[in-house]
Order: C-alpha cells, then structure tokens, then sequence
C-alpha cells in the first residue's frame, strides 16, 4: 500500500483553514448515534475524549489505571509552548513552526508541524479558562520562560507540575462529561487488541484489570492515545504501567508504524544508582535556565572528588570545564536535547563523570544564586549586602521557581541541591517515533486515530522541551475533532456495531490464548527478568549512540531472547483476578517485538538526525550528520516476525524552510 | 539491611484478609520503598507464591497511584513524600515495617494493598471543573488578570495528586482536605466564580454520599499530604458552603 | 439553609456555633465565680440576679441547656459516624506522628465533662432547681445564713476533697478538649489563614484560664472553709 499522508493543497498557512473549511461534518443529532474508543487519557486521550464527548459523540475512554488523572502526562514538569508572543520578544506561528523543524533535525511533517504551531496559541486560552493556574507576574498576566533550542521565551508553566496541572484541566473537562453521561470512563481497563471489520477499525478487546475479564467494546472509531514506549529500555522516566501495547497491536492488525528508532534521551535526570533501579527521575529541563552544567577540567579533581577527597564546590572556576558553553556558545546551556545528552556522554565516556558508576555530571545553581541575589538585594534596597545574603536572597529565587524539582532531588539524592551541584546523567524520556498517522491523525487502519506521543507525527528526530504537551493538547481538543468528523460522516447510517461479529470472536480468542497461555506455562524467569534484559540490550547498543555492528548484534539478541521469553515466562496467579504480572507479561511481550523493529530501523537509517546518532556518521567534531537520502519517514508494515518487516518511505519535502546543518554554535 | 515484613494479604474485596511476615535482605539505603518491595515480590515469584499487590506507576511522587499505610502512617515516616518517594534510608537494619492498605469505608480493598479510591472521581464528577467548551474559542488567556498571589494559592491548591492520604490519615476517614482543595482552587480564580455556589454544594454533597466521615480539625491529613495542601482549603471550602446556602 | 444543616460542613458549623455559646458561657460563669473569692457579697447578689431574673432563667438557660444537649448529641453521633466511616481498622497507626492527642480524644475529654455536669447538677442545679421550682423559695436566703446563701452554699461543697479532686481533674480535660475545641471552632466556621496565628494564641490563653479558673476557685474555698 502506498502512503498517502493526505497534506492539503496550498500555502502552508492556510492548509488548515482551507482543510478545515471543507471537510465533512457530522450534525449534532447524528453524533448521539456515533460511539467512539479513545484508548488512554493522558493529556491526548483526555482532551479528545472531552472534546468529543462535548461535540456530541459517545465516547467510550479506558485507562489502565483507577483514574484518568493519573496518566502519565501528570508528570511533565517544566511547560507548555505557545507562540502567544506575550514577551513580545519576536515569537510568531512561524517561528515555533521553524524551531520545531530545525529542532526535529528536518525529519517531521511540515504541514502538521505548522498546525501545531497555529494551534498553540488556543491551548492557552482554552486551558486558562477551565482554570489552570499557569505562574502569572504580578501584573497578574501569564509569565514565560525559555526551553531549550530555542531563542524566545514562550514557554507557559505551573510551577514545576505543569504537565499536572494540564492533565487535571483536561480530566476536569472529561469529567463534566462524564457526569453528563458522555463519556463512559472505564478505569483499571486495558486495551490488548484491535477489532478491524471489513477493513475498518470498529472496535477493540480489553482486560477488567480487577476481575481478569475479556470485554468486547464495539464503535465507529478507535483512538489510540496510549503515549510513548520508552519503558522498552526498562529503566526510563516513563511510569512503571507505560507500554506500547496498545500501538502495537494495531500495528499488527495493519497500521505501520513509523521511526521507531527516534527516542529522546533527556538530559537532566538523576543518575542511576544501583541495579535495583526501577526507574529514573527527571528533573525539568527548565532547570538549564538558571543551571550551568560542567564536569571538573583535570582527572585528577575527577578522581579526587569520586574519592570523596575534594568537594565539587572547591574547584576553582578555572577547574572546571562548561563543556556545552565552550562548545556551544550561542545556545549554551540551552541547547536541544538530544545535543546537550550527547554532550554529558562525551565527557563521561571520556572518563570525567563524577560519580561512583561514572555517569553523571553537575548541573551548578550558584551562578544563579548570586545574579538573583544580587537583584533582589536592589530590589529590596538592601546596600552592600554580605555575600551570605546575596545568596540568601538568591536562593530564595530559585526556590519559588524549581522547590519542588530541589526538594525531589534532595529526597532521592540525600544531598543538599542549594549547598552542593546537583549530579545528572542522560536518560529514556520520550519516544519521537510511533504510529504512523496522516495529516488527518489517521494510521493506515481506516478509522483508527493515533494522537499525542502514540504517533509519530510532529517531532522528528528530536523533540524540543515543552512541545510534548502542547501537541497532545493540540490533537485532542483542536486537531482530531475536526478529522475525525470528516470520516464519521459516512457512518451516520451504519447503526451501532455488533461485537457479536466473527472478527469480534477472533480477536477475543486470540487475546484469551495468549493470556492462558502465559498463566499455564509455568516456566523459571518473572517477567521482570526478561524486561531488563532487553533494556540493557537496548540501553547499550540502541540508546545515545549507535553502530551497525552493535544494531546487528542487538537484532540478534532481541530475537534469542524473545524465544526464551516465550518458552521459559513465569506468570504466578490466575488469569481471573487482579495480576499486575500478567498484566506487564503482555506488555513486555510487545516490548520484545518492538524492540527488534527498533534496532532494525537504526540499523536501516544510515545518518545521524537528532536522537538518532549513528557513530559511522558524525562530522569532525562529534556532531550528527544527517544525509539527503534519508530525508524520509521510516513507516514500517507488519509481516510476522520483526525482522520480517517491510519498509515504506513517506518523503519529507521542505518547501517553507530551508534544510540546512542545524548548528547551535 | 535486613528487614521484617508485615503485610496485609487479601485475595480480593470479598476475602477477610490478615497480616502475613516475610523477611527481605539485602536492602540498600539509597532504594525507594517500592524498590524494596520489588524486590520482595521477586523473591515471592521465583518462590512460586503471590507478588504483594499495590497501586504504583510514576514513583516519582505526582500520579498519586501508590498508597500504603506505612508503620501506622500514611506514605511512611517521612514528610512531603509519596510512598514511592519515600527512601530505605528512613529504616534501619533489623527494623519491622508493618504495612497496610489505606483504610476507609469508602476506600474498599480491591486486592493486598490496593484500593479502590473511585470516590474521589465521582466527586470531581459532581462539580470539579468549570464548564467551558473546549472549542478554542474562549477569550485571549491574558484577558483576565489574575494577582500572582491568587495565581500561586490557587495553584497550592492544584497541587492535590488525589492519593488518599488525608482520609487514610483522618481518624474520621474524612475527604475534606481532598475536595477542600478542589473548590479552593476555583473558588480562587475568576474563571471558577459563575458556578461557584453550585459546586460547592454538589461536591460536599457528593462527598457526604460517599460515605466519607467528618472533619474534625485534626489537622493530621495536612501534615501527612504529600503535597502539604493547608488546612486552610478546608476552612474556605467551610465559607464557600456558609456562601452558597445563605 | 435546612440542607445546609444536613451536610457534613453544615454540621461542623453547628456544632462550632453551639461550641461559641458554651465558650461564651464558660467566660461568664467564671467572671461570676471568681467575685466568690474576690468579694463574697458581690458574688451573692449577682448570684441572686442570675437565679431570679426572668429572662436568665426562662429564656437564657433553655437555651444554655439547648446548647449543652445539642453539643452533647451532635458530639456523639459524629463521632459514631465518623467511626463507621472507617470500617476496618489500622493493625498499626500512629496518630501521634500528625495530630494531637486533644484533637484525637474529643469524644473522651467530651465524655469526662459530661459526667462533670452530671455530678456539677447534683451538686448545685437540682438543689437549686428543687428550693426554687418545688418549693417555691426565691428569696435566696437559708436558715442560719445572714444575707444570700449562694456563697454558704459554695464553700460548703468543696470542703470534701474528693469533690475538689474530681473538680480539678474535670477540669484538666475540660482544658484538653478547649485547647482543640477553641481553634478547631474558628476553622469550622471558616476562619482564615491571616489570623490563624493569632487566633491559636487566643484559643491556648483561653484553654488554660477558664479551666485555671475554676480550678483555683475549688481549691481556695477548700483550703479557706
């Protein structure tokens, strides 16, 4: 089948408009009679559902945990991008649009890209208005502040739970419709397959995670909003129930899935400290706002401080080497993502990591402490202040912005963050790639939606900080109820869908198989057991950098060990009772397979584009270089076995900006 | 360090339910609780017998998932933490930890230490939003100016990640820190003042429905909350009631 | 309003108002007592006003009583309530981690100053009630007694010891559950954040004078019968 990404004709600043000017609607009394599946509700699956809901449609919304405000869209911290222009410091549309694309190394979407930038501005307005209490000046109008690989402040945030705060306005807006029976919310529910009827999506098969049974949900149209599969590391900042289950079956029942192998490791986490990991925390990028990362200049101090003999705050500021200012001066700090993470790797695989395991480096605050201490000293009038007030003062500051971010590092570190540096090292944070979807957020299963970090849309092979709450906001409340409409005006008169069908049957019986199968195979390693052992597979030869031998050994790896998985799983309990490792059974099952699809389109992309670095193509000095011939999306049909799968090439074609090198020199 | 266990076991919401011992060793200081108790439920796989189950997901401290009542309070010994958040460093070696679910009527056990804590969503359902269609066609966002100060309690208040703690902790069971958070958070903004009375009214309502107990000023369920949401929600949650029935 | 009272907050308030109107007569019946040892005669004539004044005894006290009872009632069925909400119990729960030991035992410092009354009515309301009611003596004169027999009457009851003990150790709770009660009322009511700190002052300065008081007066006329 050939991709059709169904970009409208014309300027791109009217694609929308025009696009949305003459599609189909569906009129109200007709959209009682149509029934829609949204699968997740974080902040895509959330705002789609209420919007939805609020157009007229039934709306049927699962969640795998007891409420929808627990997605994990709740744990985003630092903002929100829009380009409002409030700063009046040269924002528009096409900026955002321009630094998206740059941002993405040139491997996104244009048109949607642009939509998404055009869209911003009404997720602000519309989130003010259901009451989310972004950080306001004290003229009492919206405060902003700046993200990485950007030159703007437009970055909209409440404290540093913006991601919360969002997710509660969109639960909020769900829950009016709820009340209003609407939306039918199903809690503790996961989706395990899609039911595709006479080529159509018509509806899915999900587990009562509470009871253990096999419920049949029939509707007009299935949405997937089910977020990313960073978990496919093991250790990552996802939550701990995160998985591509939900992507991934319909992957295999006909949608492709495109770019697997752009995943965003975020710099400023905490750093590992020791096997029984679960996860890692991140810490808000905002925090390359006021922090200077540096590691010491010389080995020895290195040494000395890994010993514990000499303190990070003795070095004197000759010592120490601010790699990303000395390499980066225009950006800094504040350079993207994927580059400031490269950047920590470098200098740690060179030996200068200054923690026990070697991969962590400071992320120093007092710079800040002083240059706010010192305006609020002017501030309040206070002449000649002691260097202990200034930084009093300061510290003040800091703390009314990034508190909860100090007090979080200091609960998990046990070290004080406004004494000492704060230690961070690179971790999995968000997956770029995903579902493929057209300009309509259509896969290639008709009536089958993907939104928010479920698809691959609007990133490309990077993803700037702040962009991913915006997109989920802008798919579900601004973007997917007009699509969607488009294609439910031809099944005004279909009628409600039987799940008495055939291909209802078939489904359920293949979701029960596999699901028996898992609690009677009775075999010697928990689940757990196979799910680290393909993160460190992936971690170590899919993660911040990659080559084509470690890929091909990592495909080979991935395989043996989904064999194992499937002959030596352990599964305790029954398949008829709340089992949390039945549950995470299936989804590290997935995880098996897509981790191998993964490595495969690293391996296939034979360039360097933001989080995708392939050692064999960098430039002199270590940056990625990217190559015109892969200037595609990698969209990838199911055929089996991984290593089966066919590739199909969506070209990207820029006509409203200029590919150039993306240098943040 | 070694620790002993003490767990509550249930098989399902029906099941009478009773504490059960078990041993772990090994445990490293820098662990978070639920590390700890990763570690446990391995122990338990490889033996062939039933993980613990519990309600978690994000583990760091915002999804409001996790929810164990920990040497008698709720999220453990420590302060402005979940359990998730909370470290091993807080026990010592030797130590027994007794370790149960959330204890409420309204609150029923689901399975071990998972609750079901629907309540609470149906409150929200009764009134916990501001009835805006999401259309994108609401005023501009900086239309209305709203002081820092309003701006930044309401967001105190925001900051409720629904666990439960507060009733656990209440010697009553009682909601109020919860739902006082809610109506404070409107009750504070512009936006939220046209039905301000109304959801006052149905959420308290909905509460008492619930079967929620009173608040009688204990003042436990701030000091417990992971988040530290004041009292005073409460206190104005009080007035906002006073406000709409007069 | 009637549906307000039926609420859980409607019923805080509730007990909050009738908790100011015991607090308030707590205030006056001490200014009252303390005149017993500063000026016996003082002490007696208002004492005869309270006791004979029409609208003191036909208007104010039901309605003191009201309160009591209501306070009483309301007191015990939240608590029963509030029990209920929590159907199983903690194997383990340490409530001293988060709360104070008065704010967790109401319903006992309640209980104990219930009993308090009892034994304060059989001590001076049912006589009193009994001279005035069934017997129809206003005058507030005894045989023996020069003057009024209020002050007679009072040191007369605490030359026993145990009396005094028991009024003392009444009075020791009565503290307990004030020092809750009193801020716990102002909260109810939805007293704000701005003058928290100065009401907790308040409300501990009252929780130790009132039940100082009283105490201070029962041991002055025991030592001084």
């Amino acid at each position: 089948m050939a991709l059709d990404s169904k970009i409208p004709k014309g300027p791109i600043k009217d694609k929308w408009t025009d696009y949305k000017n003459h599609i189909n609607l569906v009129n109200p009394a007709n959209k009682r009679h149509i029934d829609v599946i949204v699968v997740g509700t974080g902040l895509a699956g959330g705002s789609a559902s209420a919007t939805l809901a609020e157009l007229g449609y039934n709306v049927k919304a699962f969640a795998y945990q007891d409420s929808p405000r627990r997605a994990h869209s709740i744990a985003a911290q630092g903002g929100i991008n829009a380009a409002k222009n409030y700063q009046g410091d040269g924002d528009s549309t096409y900026r955002l649009f321009y630094d998206t694309v740059k941002g993405g190394d040139y491997r996104s979407r244009e048109a949607n890209v642009y939509r998404l930038a055009e869209v911003s501005a009404n997720i602000i307005d519309q989130c003010v208005a259901q009451g989310v209490p972004f950080a306001r000046d004290y003229g009492g109008l919206l405060d902003n502040r700046s993200f990485g690989g950007v030159l703007v402040s437009r970055t909209f945030y409440a404290k540093g739970q913006t991601g919360q705060q969002l997710l509660l306005g969109a639960y909020s807006a769900m829950n009016r419709q709820i009340a209003r029976g609407k939306i039918e919310m199903f809690n503790r529910h996961e989706m395990l397959d899609v039911v595709v009827v006479d080529g159509k999506a018509r509806g899915i098969i999900a587990r009562n995670l509470v009871t253990g049974e096999i419920e049949r949900h029939s509707a007009h149209a299935v949405v997937i909003a089910s977020g990313g599969y960073g978990n496919v590391y093991f250790l990552s900042t996802n939550a701990m129930g995160s998985n591509v289950t939900a992507g991934w079956k319909v992957h295999k029942k006909g949608a492709y899935f495109a770019n697997p192998c752009y995943t965003q490791i975020h710099p400023t986490c905490i750093p590992r400290s020791g096997d029984y990991q679960s996860k890692l925390t991140l810490m808000s990028e905002s925090l390359r706002n006021d922090g200077r990362i540096w590691v010491p200049k010389n080995l020895d101090d290195v040494k000395a401080i890994r010993e514990g003999s000499k303190k990070p705050t003795e070095l004197t500021e000759d010592q120490r080497d601010y790699y990303l200012e000395r390499r980066y001066p225009a950006f800094g700090n504040l350079v993207p993502r994927d580059v400031a993470s490269r950047a920590a790797k470098e200098r740690c695989d060179a030996g200068y990591g200054v923690n026990a395991t070697g991969e962590a480096v400071y992320l120093d605050f007092a710079a800040s402490f002083e240059r706010y201490g010192k305006e609020q000293a002017k501030i309040q009038n206070i002449s000649n202040p002691s260097e202990a007030k200034i930084k009093e003062l300061g510290q003040e500051i800091v703390k009314a912005k990034y508190g909860n971010l100090f007090q979080m590092y200091e609960k998990i570190v046990d070290e004080n963050p406004y004494e000492t540096p704060m230690m961070i090292y690179p971790a999995v944070h968000y997956t770029m790639g995903g579902v493929w979807v057209d300009y309509n957020l259509m896969t290639t299963i008709p009536g089958c939606y993907a939104i928010g970090e479920a698809n691959f849309s609007d990133h490309g092979a990077n993803r700037l900080g702040a962009s991913a709450l915006m997109q989920g906001l802008a798919d579900g409340y601004f973007v997917l109820p007009y699509t969607i409409g488009d294609y439910l005006a031809d099944d005004i008169r279909t009628g409600k869908i039987s799940t008495e069908s055939s291909e209802f049957e078939a489904a359920e019986k293949e979701v029960t198989e596999r699901i028996e199968f898992f609690i009677n195979n009775k075999g010697t390693h928990s689940v757990d057991y196979y799910h680290k052992k393909l993160g460190k597979i992936m971690w170590d030869k899919c993660g911040m950098s990659r080559n084509a031998e470690g890929l091909e050994t990592a495909i080979e790896e991935i395989s043996a060990l989904r064999k194992d998985f499937w002959q030596n799983v352990n599964v305790p309990g029954t398949s008829t009772e709340y089992n949390e490792q039945l549950a995470k059974a299936g989804r590290v099952a997935d995880f098996l397979e897509l981790g191998e699809l993964f490595a495969k389109d690293a391996l296939v992309r034979e360039e360097s584009a933001g989080g995708h670095f392939r050692e064999e193509h960098q430039t002199e000095d270590g940056e990625a270089k990217r190559i015109k011939e892969f200037q595609f999306v990698s969209a990838w049909e199911y055929k089996g076995e991984p290593k089966d799968a066919v590739l199909h090439k969506e070209e990207l074609a820029y006509e409203n900006i200029e590919v150039k090198e993306r240098s943040y020199k | 360090m070694n620790l002993t266990l003490k767990i509550w076991r249930q098989v399902d919401a029906k099941d009478k339910g009773k504490m059960v011992d078990y041993k772990v060793t090994e445990i490293s200081e820098s662990m978070s609780f639920l590390e700890m108790m990763d570690v446990l439920n391995e122990q338990l796989v490889n033996a062939g017998e039933q993980p613990v189950a519990f309600d978690h997901d994000c583990r760091e401290g915002i999804c409001g998932m996790c929810s164990m009542y920990i040497n008698g309070e709720a999220h453990g010994p420590d302060r402005g933490v979940t359990t998730c958040q909370l470290h091993m460093r807080m026990f010592k070696d030797g130590d027994t930890i007794t370790i149960e679910p959330w204890r409420a009527g309204a609150f029923p056990v689901i399975k071990d230490l998972v609750v079901d804590r629907s309540a609470f969503d149906r409150i929200q359902h009764a009134g916990g939003y501001i009835s805006v269609n999401t259309s994108g066609n609401t005023q501009d966002a900086n239309a209305i100016p709203i002081s820092k100060q309003a701006a930044d309690t309401a967001m105190d208040a925001a900051t409720c990640i629904g666990c439960g703690a507060c009733v656990a902790t209440c010697k009553n069971s009682s909601a109020m820190l919860f739902v006082g958070a809610k109506v404070s958070q409107y009750a504070l903004l512009p936006q939220g003042q046209v039905e301000a009375a109304d959801r006052v009214r149905n959420m308290v309502a909905q509460m008492d429905l619930e079967g929620f107990g009173n608040c009688t000023n204990t003042g436990a369920c701030e000091v417990e909350c992971p988040k530290g949401i004041s009292l005073d929600t409460i206190a104005r949650m009080n007035r906002e009631l006073m406000k709409a029935s007069i | 309003m009637s549906g307000f009272f039926k609420s859980s907050i409607g019923r805080k308030v509730a007990m909050a108002l009738s908790a100011f109107f015991l607090m308030f007569f707590l205030l006056q019946h001490l200014s009252i007592n303390i005149l017993s040892v500063l000026s016996p005669d003082t002490f007696n004539e208002v004492s005869h006003f309270m006791g004979t004044n029409p609208l003191v005894q036909f208007a104010l006290q039901p309605v003191l009583i009201f309160a009591v009872v209501f306070h009483f009632v309301m007191g015990f069925v939240l608590e029963l309530r509030n029990s209920k909400a929590r159907k199983v119990s903690y194997a383990k729960n340490n409530g001293a981690a988060n709360s104070s030991w008065m704010s967790r035992n109401m319903i006992w410092s309640g209980i104990t100053i219930l009993a308090f009354i009892g034994l304060h009515f059989v001590d001076f309301w049912f006589p009193e009630i009994n001279t005035k009611f069934i017997q129809g003596d206003w005058s507030g004169t005894m045989e023996g007694v020069e003057g009024f027999r209020y002050h007679e009457e009072l040191v007369h009851k605490f030359a026993n010891p145990i009396r005094v003990a028991a009024y003392v150790f009444c009075f020791v709770l009565l503290g307990l559950h004030l020092a809750h009660g009193f801020t716990s009322a102002f909260q109810s009511m939805g007293g704000t954040a701005g003058r928290k700190k100065t009401l907790q002052n308040i409300g501990k300065a009252y929780a130790i004078i009132i039940p100082a008081g009283f105490i201070f007066i029962a041991i002055y006329h025991h030592l001084n019968h």
